[in-house]
């Protein structure tokens, strides 16, 4: 792989002043050079679609929610408020592309058609990871945080090896702009032009620390210290977040190299079913967050452009009724996994060591049944 | 077939095999192309096969493995070189709970199938971080095959299966070694969890690894001209050890003595003397003894020598096994050295 040097470009970073958004609060579609090149095929139904995709992503996390209060599954990390970011960049790609994303990327795991009964095991602690990477094309989801990031430029290197225009997309949050390997993924991609697409989910929160503590300045304008072009977009803004992923992955296609995007959104839940959120923020704040339901302006926009929004809400919601029920049931209905799968997939070739104490444990199990007797 | 080449050029011998054997196999490094890496390790492979194939990479040890991580998600096999043993920490969760757990966290549907390449150890005469033994970090993290060479011959077979293993493996390369000469026939086909029993004895058991297998093939000369046998264990693999070997060994001699560059606390030689102790305690005559680097940071080379295991203290070391007390004072070390190198072929 030969390093070429992109020449420093001032404009780098759009957004930086005024988050890029294509519909406004109250459903209003608005006129932005940029990304309305890329949405000329949205139309109604197209948009509908987004909906009934981000209803469907909701419901999931409000079930799962739920399930984790009701003891069926033992933690819960939502991402309620980020339906818009997660949907919208999640549309931009195809199937054979790649995502590499945190534990909270439950909205791309979806979209990319995860086995619900597999992803339910995770969060139950049946597995540690909840669906097969080769199927799916997503990397099993990451908890060190920023490590994901490494994996996806080193997958968008191995595309462009390939002579692929194959594009590679990993997803972090704010508090991961902190870590080295972020920051030695953005020199990689840098160096290497690699086809790959940085989403940072700003949240605003790192469990309890504000983003302020990660970063003086807009996240969007660190990329642009290493040479890439990042957009600051509305994450509240599906249609904003479809059109960013879109340029970001045509130009990554076109061999254009990575691209930032910062989703500038609000975690409005808890970091996880654990945390207290109440400890390290007003209300308030959650409250005027809520008034930016990226839900809510979708269907103002649809009512707009003079949709029969009741008959889409009415299909979003057998859809996602019927997503919540089959993941109810796969939580509840889960089979534990044995002891004996402590010992499976350690090595491809197991070891003698390893086997020896795997019969040794199936031993000790055997005699406690014998002594039961 | 045979060809006379140094540990150094058996490795290359290796890498350069295995890039014209799989077109999937890569390079990645600091250093590595132009320049041929720091020891010229990688020398003429990037003008060979391609700055494609062997990648000179910016200087980022996580990344190095980060990204080597994502090119495996796609079905390369990447062979990584971390400059020196004392480099490797910054990539020290990409390897720990990023490459040895991927499998495992993926319930089998990912495949690993990484080397890292770490040149290690002292007697370089080098300034700090350039002379550790990191070994045991990655022995202790289930999901890594981490592996040595003690000649040229176990370099170029060791690595060849370390690069074909779809396991990820650490192959850790006795650079205070790299000059050593040796026989290399390339059809050599090696396991990675085999250790070679390397000379035969029945009075005392060494198990060595690396570049302390040809302290260890001196010692036992040393040793036969005063009539004791000293079998020589060469373990190959750190992780996982072959107890057995040295079990078999042991029961055969009843006397152990365990070494290593790397410091004794929980090392190597700890686990090895516990799995013998466990496995073959009516069998010991005398307790275990293990010659190893001391407890501190690696010291300023100046005074390695006395860091390191040697001749002499793996000799007082025999010695204390067999209850007899320490009196080599007149050893012939050039003598032994090069009788050790013939045995080490």
């Amino acid at each position: 792989m030969s390093i070429t040097v992109p020449a420093p470009d001032p404009a780098l970073a759009l957004g930086l002043d005024c988050p890029l958004r294509v519909i406004d609060l109250d459903g209003t579609r608005l006129s932005e050079p940029t990304l309305d090149p890329h949405l000329a095929d949205i139309d109604e139904t197209a948009l509908a679609d987004l909906y009934v995709d981000m209803v469907r992503v909701r419901r999931l996390d409000t079930e799962a929610f739920a399930l984790t209060r009701q003891g069926h599954l033992v933690l819960w990390p939502p991402l309620l408020g980020q339906e818009a970011a997660q949907v919208g960049a999640a549309r931009a790609l195809e199937p054979r592309d790649w995502v590499f994303g945190s534990y909270r990327e439950h909205g791309f795991a979806l979209l990319r058609g995860a086995d619900m009964s597999e992803f339910a095991r995770i969060w139950k602690a049946y597995a540690h990871g909840g669906w097969d990477p080769h199927e799916i094309n997503m990397a099993p989801s990451q908890i060190i945080i920023g490590a994901q990031s490494l994996h996806g430029v080193g997958y968008a290197m191995a595309a462009k090896m390939d002579g692929s225009d194959d594009v590679a997309l990993t997803a972090f949050g704010d508090g991961a702009t902190s870590e080295g390997d972020v920051n030695e993924a953005l020199v990689w991609a840098s160096a290497f032009q690699a086809p790959v697409v940085f989403l940072c989910q700003n949240n605003q929160y790192a469990i309890s620390e504000p983003v302020r503590v990660q970063s003086g300045v807009p996240l969007a304008l660190r990329p642009t210290g290493f040479g890439i072009p990042s957009m600051r977009v509305d994450g509240n803004d599906v249609l904003a977040m479809l059109a960013a992923g879109r340029v970001a992955v045509e130009r990554a296609r076109a061999g254009h190299g990575p691209t930032f995007i910062e989703a500038v959104t609000y975690r409005r839940g808890p970091h996880t079913t654990t945390d207290d959120p109440k400890r390290y923020r007003d209300e308030a704040e959650v409250e005027e967050w809520t008034a930016k339901d990226p839900i809510d302006r979708v269907e103002r926009a649809l009512e707009r452009m003079g949709a029969n929004v009741e008959a889409v809400r009415a299909e979003a919601k057998i859809r996602a009724d019927r997503l919540a029920k089959e993941f109810r049931a796969a939580a509840e209905h889960a089979e534990p996994p044995t002891a004996d799968a402590i010992f499976d997939n350690v090595y491809v070739q197991p070891t003698r060591r390893l086997e020896r104490q795997r019969a040794e444990h199936r031993a000790f199990v055997a005699s406690l049944a014998e002594g039961a007797k | 077939m045979t060809e006379t080449l140094t540990l150094a050029k058996a490795v290359n011998a290796a890498l350069a095999d295995a890039l014209e054997g799989d077109d999937r196999v890569l390079l990645m490094g600091e250093d590595i192309g132009k320049l041929g890496g720091v020891f010229r390790v990688t020398d003429g492979l990037q003008a060979r096969f391609g700055p494609q194939r062997v990648i000179d990479s910016p200087l980022a040890e996580s990344a190095i493995i980060g990204t080597a991580i994502g090119m495996s998600y796609r079905g390369f096999r990447v062979v990584t070189e971390i400059q020196f043993d004392g480099f490797i920490y910054p990539a020290f969760d990409q390897i720990v709970a990023q490459v040895a757990k991927l499998r495992y966290r993926s319930r089998g549907r990912v495949t690993m199938p990484l080397t890292i390449r770490v040149p290690y150890g002292g007697a370089i005469g080098s300034v700090e971080h350039h002379s550790e033994s990191p070994e045991s970090y990655f022995a202790h993290t289930a999901g890594l095959r981490v592996v040595t060479a003690s000649t040229p011959q176990e370099a170029y077979s060791t690595l060849r299966a370390a690069i074909a293993s779809d396991d990820p493996v650490l192959f850790f390369e006795p650079k205070g070694k790299y000059y050593m000469k040796g026989e290399v026939d390339r059809a050599v086909v090696r396991d990675l969890e085999t250790a070679n029993v390397v000379a035969r004895g029945r009075d005392v058991t060494i198990a060595a690894y690396g570049p302390t297998v040809e302290t260890a093939l001196r010692a036992a000369i040393a040793a036969a001209d005063e009539g004791i046998e000293v079998e020589v264990i060469d373990l190959r693999s750190i992780s996982p050890l072959d107890v057995d070997t040295v079990v078999d060994s042991v029961r055969r001699t009843g006397r152990l003595v365990v070494t290593h560059e790397a410091p004794a606390e929980s090392s190597v030689s700890s686990e090895l003397i516990t799995s013998v102790v466990e496995r073959a305690f009516a069998h010991l005559e005398a307790a275990p003894e293990r010659v190893t680097g001391y407890d501190t940071p690696y010291p300023p080379s100046s005074v390695e020598h006395d860091y390191l295991p040697s001749l002499d203290r793996l000799l007082d070391a025999v010695d204390r096994t067999l209850g007899r007390r320490n009196s080599r004072t007149d050893l012939d070390h050039d003598r032994l050295t090069s009788a050790a190198m013939g045995a080490a072929r």
